[in-house]
């Protein structure tokens, strides 16, 4: 497919942040409601763009999240900087967190971020690198219904 | 006619074209155009904070005026509980509900008690209820106007129970018609209203054909012939008027109230615009999940709070937050019988007449592909601009302005900091025309001497 029919940005979200925590999230779903995206995709979009942002407000310092629109498919993809997953199979599981007692005070950390964004994409993949980062790939199908 | 009415009007003579209600609209529908401020229909939800924020009245409210009800057989009026609010402490509902009869209507209704029923009718359904939470409740036409625009993916968490100005005004035209012999459309029911956007709601009701209110009066209209009226009406003790007040119905008219008086525990209130669309940005990433029940209002402080209330917002929250409070403490409760409404509702008197559905923004392309090709456009445009929100080109901010030309609906040289730019092109291709034209001149014999021309 030609470049000219993908639509990309980037995003940069930084740890820690929780006061911005979401606006990336937010910008995402006008992003695809501008090119007039389904709106049962939106919402399913908005919510995986959320726990991914989320989970780096929470565990990392700093990421990158890309945006690929085509007409086809959306994709995310998320490069972080933190600390990776050990199991990520045990990640996967709802329930599961690692989250410090400060933060499930804050109402995060409930270890239903990654299997809620599981639930909300077609194709997800998880590629950690214990002490180097996590990166995410996030695809859902436009003419899908989930 | 255009597919959106809108209670909202800029009068092109007054309008100075000051941008502050360019600058002020949370949903960008204003452009200035030829130095006039216009509204994009589709944008719009009504709020009325381009009303408020005018310096010139230039933003008019499309509100009845007031002694407009000479075409029905009988009349009748039902003031918003927050009318309740506008005068001192002493001056109860009944007092207010018998000058507004003197003013010459046939009847005036206590809309306090249907919001009662109303509130009644909400608790039996969040009983039940066992869909994604919370629950919105849809009082406020903005902020329903606000769901179908903005939020599509909460359209099914709006509450799809029937506001109790619409279900009283069903009630008081089936009533009447019977008792009186008339036809119901002889029957004009008139509601005193705190904002304009109840007055769409009657227009173009957001999910069924036809409102049954026939008119909607400002409460700043109806203000200064109400408290001339209401002079020499008798009075009665403080005491024992408050018995006829029910508490539900005044917890209507400011935010939280209804939350308050029917005692629910899980819930959330919230208004002001800004606010609300924060609350909103939450609830669609799944969060507030653990609420039953939001109460979102447009307007700071709710009802209490509207562009065509008098009384300034705080006191008359506080006057309805008193008056709850010694209601409370006198455990006066002179609300409809629950059993009743249990009833009512098994037999669907309170659910929605229609069904309300998504009305997204038309995307920037119909086609999807062209679409993405024209959201990177608009990217491009965004990075060249100067990001400053200067409002010169007339749209709100440089981000708008970008999408308005790839839109159509603008030009790049609009852009104020695109002239220097502008004018250097202007000028190439000046000295370029100049250029040829001296260069065809110079063909033409005797023409550049400027005798010759004398000689013609």
């Amino acid at each position: 497919m030609s470049d000219e029919n993908i639509f990309s940005q980037r995003f940069e979200i930084r740890g820690g942040d929780f006061s911005n925590a979401g606006k990336t999230s937010t910008s995402i779903k006008e992003i695809l409601q501008e090119v007039g995206i389904d709106s049962s995709i939106i919402i399913r979009a908005s919510i995986a763009s959320y726990e991914a942002e989320m989970n780096v407000v929470m565990y990392a310092q700093k990421a990158i999240l890309t945006l690929n629109i085509t007409p086809e498919k959306l994709h995310l993809r998320l490069e972080d900087d933190g600390p990776g997953i050990e199991n990520v199979e045990l990640a996967m599981k709802e329930g599961f967190s690692t989250a410090t007692e400060k933060m499930r005070e804050m109402g995060f950390g409930a270890g239903m971020g990654l299997p809620n964004i599981k639930k909300n994409a077609d194709e997800f993949q998880v590629i950690s690198q214990p002490g180097k980062g996590l990166s995410l790939d996030i695809t859902i199908y436009l003419n899908s219904t989930g | 006619m255009s597919q959106y009415f809108h209670s909202i009007r800029i009068d092109p003579e007054k309008c100075n074209g000051r941008m502050k209600c360019l600058r002020m609209c949370p949903t960008q529908a204003i452009r200035i155009r030829d130095g006039k401020a216009v509204i994009i229909e589709e944008k719009c939800i009504d709020c009325g904070e381009c009303i408020t924020v005018c310096p010139h009245n230039a933003i008019i409210p499309l509100t009845d005026p007031f002694g407009e009800s000479s075409r029905f057989r009988h009349t009748v009026v039902m003031p918003s509980p927050a009318l309740y609010a506008q005068f001192g402490r002493e001056i109860l509902p009944e007092k207010i509900l018998a000058g507004i009869k003197k003013l010459g209507f046939d009847d005036v209704f206590d809309l306090a008690f249907t919001c009662g029923e109303v509130s009644f009718a909400i608790q039996e359904y969040l009983r039940e209820y066992n869909g994604p939470k919370p629950l919105i409740s849809n009082v406020c036409p903005t902020i329903v106007r606000l769901i179908q625009v903005k939020y599509p993916a909460l359209i099914d968490q709006v509450i799809p129970i029937d506001t109790p100005r619409e279900l009283a005004a069903r009630e008081i035209k089936k009533e009447k018609s019977k008792s009186l012999g008339l036809r119901e459309e002889d029957v004009g029911i008139f509601y005193l209203t705190p904002c304009p956007v109840k007055m769409i709601s009657i227009k173009q009701p957001a999910e069924k054909g036809k409102s049954h209110i026939d008119g909607a009066i400002a409460i700043s209209d109806f203000y200064g012939p109400l408290l001339s009226a209401m002079e020499d009406i008798e009075k009665r003790s403080y005491r024992e008027s408050l018995k006829s007040i029910c508490i539900l119905g005044m917890g209507w008219a400011m935010v939280g109230g209804i939350c308050r008086t029917l005692r629910l525990k899980n819930s959330l209130a919230v208004s002001g615009l800004n606010q609300v669309l924060k609350v909103f940005d939450d609830m669609e990433r799944g969060k507030l999940k653990n609420i039953d029940f939001i109460e979102a209002y447009s307007c700071p402080q709710g009802c209490v709070g509207g562009s065509l209330t008098v009384e300034n917002l705080y006191i008359s929250y506080n006057k309805i937050l008193k008056l709850i409070e010694t209601l409370e403490f006198e455990q006066i409760k002179a609300c409809p019988d629950i059993r009743e409404v249990r009833k009512l509702y098994k037999e669907k008197y309170f659910l929605l007449e229609g069904k309300l559905e998504p009305r997204p923004l038309t995307p920037l392309d119909k086609d999807l592909t062209r679409a993405i090709r024209k959201r990177k456009e608009k990217e491009q445009i965004f990075k060249s601009l100067p990001k400053i929100d200067c409002g010169v080109c007339g749209a709100p901010s440089c981000l708008t302005f970008a999408e308005d030309v790839v839109r159509g609906d603008a030009e790049v040289g609009d852009c104020i900091f695109n002239l220097p730019q502008k004018f250097a092109e202007l000028s190439g291709e000046l000295s370029e025309l100049l250029n040829k034209s001296v260069i065809a001149r110079s063909h033409k014999p005797g023409i550049d001497n400027p005798n010759n021309k004398k000689d013609e």
